[in-house]
C-alpha cells in the first residue's frame, strides 16, 4: 500500500500516526486515571465512571454559555474555569455517592458492580430530565481549534497536545499525592490493611471518602476535557466506559505505573492496527490480544502483592 | 418523561372502560346517525360501525393511535424530534376537526432504545389498546423488531426514518427515504458539480451504513465516468477516535468523503477533522446522516462547509415549510431545530388520516389498499405521493452546513424520484 507515496510523505505520515497514538494514549490514561484509584486502592467496581465524567462534560458546557453571555472578553480562558468546576462538581457528587451507596458495600464488592450500574442508569435519566435528551454542543475558544504545521504534511493538533499536557500535569499531580504526601501515604496504608490502619489512627472512612471523591473528580476532569473530541449527552458517558476498564483490568488494579503502560500498550496496538486495518477489525484484534495476555496474565501486567 | 407514560396507560385503562361501556349501548350510535337526532357535528361523522369493522379503538367522538418511540436509552437523543412532530401533526389534525369528525388521541409508549421492547409495546398498543395506527420507531432494529408484530396483529406503522430499503410491507408506510432515493442523486450531483472522482467511504458499522454504501459503491464504480472508491471504513458505534483514519484520508487525498458515521461517533467525527486541520471548506464532505439535530451535538462551527444529502431541510424555502417551522417553534421552543427525519415524522399522522378519508373507514386492510396514491399538498419538504410499494415519492436535496447549525440549500432534483427499495444491480 505504500507503493505509490513519497518517502516524504511515508515519513511525514509516520510522524503524524504516532502522535495520533500519543494522544490515544493520553485520552486512555486521562479516562482511566480515576477509575484506577477508585478500583485499584479502593476495590469499588464503579460502572458510573462514565457519568461522573458527562457531569464535568456538561460543567464545562454551562460555563461556557456562562462567559458566552456575561463574560464573552474571557471566552478564550473558560476551559480552565471549567474544568477546576467540573473537578470539584464530580468530586462533591462522589463523595455524596460514596456516603450514601458505597460506604455500605465494602465487604460485598460485587454488589457495588450492580449498585453502581444503577447509579449509572439513574444519572444518565437524571441528565435526560434535567439537561434535555438532546446532545449539546460545547463552544471552544478559537485557540484551541485547528493544528499548527510543522512541515507541509505534518500537522499538529493542538486540542491532541492540550489532553497530553494536561494528563501529564494531571498524572505528575496524582502520583505526588499518593506517594509523597502524607494523606497518601494513609490511602496506601488502608488498602493494603484496612484493620491494621485504623488501629494506628487513620480515619479509614475519611480515607475512603476523599479518595472516591478524588477518582470521581479526576472523572470530571477528564470529561471536561473530552468535550474537545467527542459528545456530550445524557449516554456519552457509555462511549468511554469500556475502554477505561479494559485500560484498568490490563494494566493490574493496583498499580498506577500499570495502568499507565497498559494505556500506552493498547493506544499503540489500536492506533497502528487503525491505519493498516479497518477500524472495527482493530478492535477485535486489540480486544482478542487483550483476552489473550489476561489469561496467561489475570492480575494484569503489573501487580503489587496486597494483604485482604 | 416516564410519568407521561405512566398517565397515559392509566389513562388508556379507564378509556378502556368507557369502551366496554359504549359497546354495551350499541343502540345509541346507531339512533344518533339515523339523522332523526343528529346535530350538525354528527351528520358530519359517519357511524362507527361503518368505519370500524374490525374493534379498534374508534368510539363516535374519538379515535385512538399510538406513539412507539424511545424516550429514554441512547435512541432518545433522536427520536425526540420525531415524538414531538407527531404530536404537532396530531394536534393541528384535532384542531382542523379529526378525522371522520372524531378527534385523535394517543397513547405513547417508550421503546426504550431496547429492540424487545418496542416489539412487546406494539404489542400492548395493537392486542390491549386496539390503537388505529402506530406512529413509531425509528432504528432499523426496532423496525424489524416491530415488522412482525405489525403484520401478525395486522397494525398500521408509519416509520419516518431514511433507511437502507429491502423491505416492503402491507402494513408499513415508509415516510422517509429508502437507501437509493437519498444517495444516487447526492453522488451525481457531487461528481458533476465537485468534479469528484476518488471517494472515500466511511460509516458506523452496522446495517444502514454498510447497505448504504454497498450502494454508493455500486454507483460509483458502475455509473459515474472514471470514478473509484479509494478507501472504505466502518467504526463501532461509540467509537471516538478517528485521528489515524484522518491521517489514512491525508494520504489518500480523495476528492470527496463519503460519511455515514452515527451517534456519538459522529460529533467526535467532524471535532477531529476540524482539529486535524481538514478544512471542509476546501475538502469536499457529502454525509447522509447529519441534519440538523445532528449538527446541534457536533456544533455548527465544526462542520460548516459540510455537504449533507436529504429530502428536507428547515431552512426549504415554500409557504408549507415557513407554517410548519413556526409551528413547530411556538409548540417546542424556539431553540428547537428540524431535521429531516422530523419532518417526515410530522407526514405520518397526515397521511394516515387522508388515507382513512380516502377509506371511508379506520380498517387496516382498507386503509393499506386505499394508501397507494395519496398525495399530501401541504407536506414542509413540498407535494409527495405514497408509492404503490408504500414508500413516498420525494425529491433529493443538498444542503450546505452553515456555522449557525443550518443547511443552505444547494441544490434540489427537479422531479420527484420514484421510491426502489429493492433496487436492481445494486445488491
Amino acid at each position: 500500500m505504500f507503493a505509490d507515496y513519497s518517502l516524504a510523505e511515508l515519513g511525514s505520515i509516520f510522524v503524524m500516526q504516532g502522535f495520533a497514538g500519543l494522544i490515544l494514549f493520553s485520552v486512555f490514561v486521562l479516562m482511566a486515571l480515576g477509575l484506577a484509584i477508585i478500583f485499584g486502592q479502593m476495590g469499588v467496581i464503579n460502572m458510573a465512571h462514565g457519568e461522573f465524567m458527562i457531569l464535568g462534560a456538561y460543567v464545562t458546557y454551562f460555563t461556557s454559555q456562562f462567559f458566552l453571555n456575561y463574560l464573552p472578553s474571557l471566552f478564550g480562558a473558560y476551559f480552565f474555569l471549567a474544568m477546576i468546576l467540573a473537578f470539584f462538581a464530580a468530586g462533591a457528587l462522589g463523595m455524596a455517592v460514596e456516603w450514601l451507596m458505597i460506604r455500605r458495600l465494602y465487604k460485598r464488592p460485587l454488589d457495588t458492580l450492580l449498585a453502581t450500574w444503577g447509579l449509572s442508569l439513574i444519572l444518565q435519566q437524571v441528565y435526560r430530565s434535567v439537561f434535555g435528551p438532546r446532545e449539546v454542543g460545547v463552544e471552544l475558544p478559537n485557540w484551541m481549534m485547528g493544528s499548527l504545521p510543522v512541515t507541509d504534511m505534518v500537522e499538529v493538533q493542538i486540542n491532541g497536545l492540550f489532553v497530553m499536557a494536561l494528563t501529564i500535569a494531571i498524572t505528575v499531580a496524582v502520583a505526588l499525592l499518593m506517594y509523597k504526601s502524607a494523606w497518601g501515604k494513609q490511602v496506601r496504608a488502608v488498602v493494603q490493611n484496612r484493620v491494621m490502619a485504623g488501629a494506628v489512627g487513620i480515619d479509614t472512612e475519611k480515607v475512603d471518602r476523599y479518595t472516591f471523591g478524588l477518582g470521581c473528580g479526576i472523572a470530571g476532569i477528564a470529561g471536561s476535557a473530552f468535550t474537545m473530541i467527542g459528545s456530550t449527552g445524557p449516554t456519552s458517558g457509555q462511549l468511554y466506559i469500556v475502554d477505561t476498564f479494559l485500560v484498568v483490568v490490563f494494566g493490574g488494579a493496583q498499580s498506577l505505573l500499570g495502568t499507565i503502560a497498559s494505556a500506552f500498550t493498547i493506544s499503540q496496538a489500536q492506533s497502528t492496527m487503525e491505519f493498516f486495518l479497518s477500524g472495527s477489525m482493530a478492535k477485535v484484534l486489540t480486544l482478542l490480544g487483550v483476552v489473550i495476555i489476561l489469561m496467561l496474565r489475570p492480575q494484569g501486567l503489573f501487580v503489587i502483592k496486597v494483604r485482604r | 418523561m416516564s410519568s407521561q407514560n405512566d398517565q397515559s396507560n392509566k389513562f388508556s385503562t379507564t378509556r378502556r372502560k368507557l369502551l366496554m361501556g359504549i359497546a354495551a349501548l350499541p343502540a345509541v350510535p346507531l339512533l344518533a346517525s339515523s339523522g332523526l337526532f343528529s346535530t350538525p357535528a354528527m351528520a358530519q361523522a359517519p357511524a362507527t360501525s361503518a368505519v370500524n369493522t374490525t374493534g379498534l379503538a374508534v368510539t363516535d367522538t374519538e379515535v385512538t393511535v399510538g406513539i412507539l418511540h424511545s424516550v429514554t436509552g441512547t435512541m432518545a437523543i433522536s427520536e425526540t424530534g420525531s415524538v414531538q412532530a407527531e404530536k404537532l401533526a396530531i394536534e393541528q389534525i384535532n384542531a382542523m376537526g379529526g378525522v371522520l369528525g372524531r378527534k385523535i388521541k394517543f397513547i405513547q409508549e417508550d421503546g426504550a432504545s431496547d429492540w424487545p421492547t418496542f416489539a412487546e409495546k406494539a404489542k400492548k398498543l395493537l392486542v390491549n389498546d386496539k390503537v388505529a395506527a402506530i406512529m413509531g420507531c425509528w432504528t432499523s432494529a426496532s423496525r424489524k423488531a416491530v415488522l412482525p408484530v405489525v403484520e401478525q396483529y395486522n397494525g398500521m406503522l408509519y416509520y419516518p426514518t431514511f433507511y437502507e430499503g429491502l423491505e416492503q410491507s402491507k402494513n408499513v408506510i415508509y415516510t422517509g427515504q429508502e437507501a437509493t432515493q437519498q444517495i444516487l442523486a447526492g453522488l451525481d450531483w457531487v461528481a458533476k458539480t465537485k468534479n469528484g472522482k476518488t471517494f472515500y467511504l466511511i460509516g458506523s458499522d452496522y446495517i444502514w451504513p454498510r447497505t448504504s454504501m454497498k450502494i454508493a459503491r455500486k454507483h460509483i464504480e458502475g455509473h459515474l465516468k472514471d470514478s473509484s472508491v479509494v478507501g472504505e471504513e466502518y467504526f463501532p458505534l461509540g467509537h471516538t477516535q478517528f485521528n489515524s483514519v484522518i491521517n489514512k484520508i491525508k494520504l489518500k487525498k480523495p476528492d470527496v468523503i463519503y460519511a455515514a458515521v452515527v451517534g456519538g461517533s459522529n460529533v467526535a467525527f467532524y471535532k477531529q477533522l476540524k482539529a486535524a486541520g481538514i478544512d471542509l471548506n476546501k475538502q469536499t464532505l457529502l454525509t447522509i446522516s447529519v441534519t440538523e439535530d445532528e449538527i446541534d451535538g457536533i456544533g455548527g462551527e465544526n462542520i460548516a462547509g459540510a455537504y449533507s444529502s436529504m429530502k428536507y431541510f428547515q431552512s426549504l424555502d415554500n409557504p408549507n415549510n415557513k407554517e410548519f417551522v413556526a409551528a413547530f417553534k411556538k409548540m417546542w421552543g424556539e431553540k428547537t431545530v428540524i431535521g429531516d427525519v422530523t419532518q417526515a415524522a410530522y407526514l405520518g399522522p397526515w397521511l394516515w388520516k387522508m388515507t382513512v378519508e380516502k377509506a371511508g373507514s379506520f380498517d387496516i386492510d382498507k386503509i393499506a389498499a386505499a394508501s397507494a396514491g395519496i398525495e399530501f399538498n401541504k407536506a414542509p419538504e413540498g407535494y409527495v405521493k405514497i408509492h404503490e410499494n408504500h414508500h413516498l415519492w420525494s425529491k433529493a436535496r443538498i444542503g450546505l452546513a452553515l456555522p449557525d447549525g443550518q443547511f443552505k440549500v444547494v441544490y434540489e432534483t427537479p422531479d420527484l424520484i420514484e421510491p426502489d427499495p429493492f433496487p436492481k444491480g445494486y445488491q
